[in-house]
């Protein structure tokens, strides 16, 4: 392998690892401040135990999204320095503006919300976690526009001068129709981890009679948090395709298999062909769906890969202009497949626990605590699907990933790289899910001691939180 | 404004990150290496991590925006920097990544051995980036070996090697005692007890180790490697203040003390900025491959739009992080600190094993 291949392994390793935290930390710290909210306005010391104990798995798992983020922002310039220079006047803007509008609202706010609850007034308080939770939504919007200008640039001229593009409209690259629906469909699909996650968790402890009646509400919130997310994911990915076939119709092809220009297209759930991912030889298909998602025509035209890739060579000049098929057609429907399994656990459990049931089974119990994965592992499959059906640009029809790479970097330095982050992602999930996994035996707390709030600086009484 | 203007504002804004980079997390640092030394007792230790508690990962954030800033307003200098220097830049990561998880989960669990190795990497993931970062700037400030390639961009064509010379070791050596001694002055303004004394004490002796260091790297850079006769300015004063900072240590002025070595930690980034400036990074073996603020900024467009950004969003960021840092102004006791139970993540039959 070459220092091109290892650093695309590199950055795809980093990545997903940094994503298996994000979703979580996204949707977590704004259910955890519904939580808040609901204790805040009722009193219900019920809400305050959940508060308290989905609040404990937000922090174990934020620690990891924040020190994963460090390594994004700075290996775009270490192992993608050309990238950088071509696109830095117009990319590094949003990472810049995510940084000082998101990073430090977040941060920030989460330290006064873990370390304040016996100094803050409590409607200030509130207001803390609600803060840090904006943080990381806002941040997701700018670092999601910045991806889009990747996927569909726009607001750029290209210098013939300096041979570099140039931002020429900034409103245009924040507010391109790409940014404001991908943005859309990741929150979506944030919660929808973090539904599933309420919904598995609170399950889990209520099937173990812990905290039963606080588990209850949350299964609740859960449960309705997974059937908006998920209604959400579908309409937002539905207009995603729509732009897609647009934008970047061979992203759209490959996700299909479809090779050949089809009137109407049809939708295959499965198809059999040789790995190359030259042709189809057999497939299941759904007719004319796919022209539905791509057009909202059931008998739209859709162009086929064979097509597209002549006339990629018409306007780029010769080369390949087609992602890896199979690993797009897979992840594609690995996507929405995991996704959906999400929805249809959720409905599952409110069918077992409606009307104040409570369900019993060894089976349903392990389905609770690994429910999460699926969704979780569903976003991973559509960062693969995003990223590795735009290949083989960087930049669509700007840049391709192998103009991109830093000219310096050897194969033994990245090597050096990805075996170390390779080795260090390993031991920390282990002992990141270990604490997880010893959070949720012990479970909320059987009452919660609330210290009066007090702001005097010469007490010194015992700390509420400390590390 | 004018392009070159801005140029100029960018180039004083990421010395302001930077500034503020060091001055917060700088003590940061401090206090992870003087861990094991200042702190005896489990309690102790959690008194000395949890001052930091709610305040480092805001600080971390303000090296984020540097990189950040970096790539927006000079995009060949983040581009020929990140990817020159990057074993170091990727120890340095390492590290951060093991300080952020350490904080936060040392103490979920009882366990002796649990603690004591989140401790041990504390004190190392602290040292290691403290260290580094002199190096780093050190060898900015010196020039680095530095090419033009086929397509007219300055690149790195040194090795990880090149960048541990004499100069930049004791650049590095330099920032790590800075560090030390602004952590240990934090420490006894933010705890009261054993703590408070060994930290006062600490304070002074490493404090003369940083003084020496930093004079004689102070020359070495302002006599061999200096662009302008102006940095004199701010490295006269990072000593004056330093010296203060002393004063007022050894007579337990601790809020004097930290502001004083505060200043001491921004003077000496505001001194390696002005001795570098109108370069970023020159090239120590071709002139024409050495980056300045003009060839490595961004377009004047780019440069408007962030710098109406920054003047919008710094001042609220600072009102909120000067907040946070009012709301845990209390010194801290060991005896505040909750059993060692509290709050850890031990089963039933983990405990008082």
């Amino acid at each position: 392998m070459n220092a091109l291949d290892l650093a695309r392994w590199q950055f795809g390793i980093t990545t997903i690892y940094h994503f298996l935290f994000v979703p979580l930390t996204i949707g977590s710290a704004s259910l955890v401040a519904i939580m808040q909210t609901a204790w805040y306005r009722t009193g219900d010391e019920k809400w305050l135990k959940a508060t308290k104990f989905f609040g404990k798995l937000l922090l174990i798992n934020f620690a990891m999204g924040v020190v994963t983020g460090i390594v994004q922002e700075f290996q775009f310039g270490m192992a993608w320095s050309d990238y950088s220079r071509f696109v830095g006047d117009i990319f590094g803007a949003p990472l810049a503006v995510e940084g000082l509008a998101s990073f430090f609202l977040e941060s920030t706010f989460l330290g006064l919300w873990i370390f304040g609850w016996d100094r803050l007034p409590r409607g200030l308080h509130l207001a803390t976690i609600w803060l840090a939770a904006f943080g990381t939504l806002l941040s997701a919007y700018f670092i999601l526009a910045a991806n889009s200008f990747m996927q569909h640039p726009v607001g750029y001229v290209l210098n013939p001068e300096t041979k570099r593009a140039e931002l020429t409209d900034f409103g245009a690259l924040l507010f391109q129709n790409t940014a404001y629906t991908t943005f859309f469909h990741t929150i979506a699909s944030c919660f929808l981890v973090s539904g599933t996650m309420l919904v598995g968790v609170s399950l889990w402890l209520m099937m173990g009679k812990k905290s039963a009646d606080a588990m209850r509400k949350t299964l609740g919130l859960g449960l309705i948090t997974v059937i908006v997310a998920g209604l959400g994911t579908v309409v937002s990915g539905d207009a995603q395709a729509r732009i897609m076939v647009q934008q970047q119709p061979m992203k759209m092809s490959a996700a299909e298999g479809l090779f050949d220009t089809a009137q109407p297209a049809p939708f295959s759930l499965v198809t059999v062909g040789p790995m190359d991912g030259t042709s189809a030889s057999w497939s299941l298909d759904i007719p004319g769906l796919l022209s539905f998602m791509a057009t909202g025509d059931w008998n739209g035209e859709v162009e086929g890969i064979n097509q597209l890739q002549a006339k990629y060579e018409q306007k780029y000049g010769p080369g390949e202009y087609a992602p890896y098929v199979p690993l797009v057609f897979w992840a594609f429907r690995a996507m929405i497949g995991l996704g959906m399994l999400a929805v249809l656990f959720a409905v599952f459990v409110w069918w077992k626990t409606r009307k104040g049931r409570t369900p019993s089974g060894k089976w349903l119990r392990y389905a609770a605590v690994t429910s999460t994965l699926f969704p979780l592992f569903g976003i991973s499959a559509g960062w693969i699907f995003t990223e590795m059906g735009r290949q083989p640009w960087i930049v669509f029809g700007m840049m391709k990933t192998e103009a991109g790479v830093s000219p310096t970097l050897g194969v033994v330095s990245v090597l050096i790289s990805i075996v170390t982050f390779t080795l260090l992602y390993g031991v920390l999930a282990v002992i990141e899910v270990g604490l997880i996994i010893r959070a949720v035996k012990i479970g909320p707390p059987d009452t919660v001691e609330l210290l009066p709030v007090d702001d005097d600086a010469d007490n010194g009484r015992t700390l509420t939180f400390s590390y | 404004m004018s392009w070159e203007t801005l140029q100029i504002v960018w180039f004083v804004l990421i010395a302001v990150l930077w500034v503020g980079y060091f001055v917060l997390e700088g003590f940061d640092f401090g206090v992870g290496v003087l861990l094991p030394i200042v702190a005896k007792s489990d309690a102790e230790r959690r008194t000395v991590i949890t001052t930091l508690g709610p305040l480092w990962d805001g600080n971390e954030v303000w090296l984020l925006v540097a990189g950040g800033a970096t790539f927006a307003a000079f995009p060949e200098w983040y581009a020929t920097l990140f990817s020159g220097f990057y074993l170091a830049l990727l120890l340095i990561l390492v590290a951060l990544i093991v300080r952020g998880v350490a904080f936060e989960y040392r103490s979920k669990r009882g366990n002796a051995s649990w603690r004591r190795r989140w401790d041990i990497a504390i004190t190392v993931s602290s040292f290691l980036p403290a260290l580094l970062w002199g190096v780093a700037f050190a060898n900015i400030a010196r020039g680095t070996p530095l090419q033009l390639d086929a397509n007219g961009n300055s690149q790195y064509v040194g090795t990880f090697w090149d960048l541990l010379n004499p100069y930049a070791l004791l650049g590095g050596l330099t920032t790590l005692a800075l560090f030390t001694t602004h952590g240990a002055v934090f420490l006894a303004l933010k705890t009261d007890g054993d703590i408070r004394v060994r930290a006062n004490k600490i304070a002074g002796q490493a404090g003369l180790v940083a003084a020496l260091l930093a004079v004689v790297f102070g020359l070495w850079t302002q006599l061999s490697y200096s662009q302008n006769a102006l940095s004199w300015l701010p490295l006269g004063l990072a000593v004056v203040s330093w010296l203060g900072a002393l004063a007022a240590n050894r007579f337990g002025r601790e809020g004097w003390a930290f502001l004083a070595s505060a200043i001491t930690q921004g003077g000496v980034v505001i001194f390696l900025f002005t001795a570098l400036y109108p370069y970023v990074m020159p090239s120590s073996i071709d002139p024409a491959a050495s980056l300045t603020i003009t060839n490595a900024s961004s377009t004047e467009y780019t440069l408007k739009v962030m710098t109406i950004v920054a003047l919008v969003m710094t001042p609220v960021v600072l009102c909120y992080q000067a907040y946070t840092y009012w709301v845990f102004r209390k010194r801290l006791h060991p005896s505040q600190i909750p059993d060692p139970g509290h709050g850890s993540l031990d089963l039933p039959h983990e405990i008082n094993v």
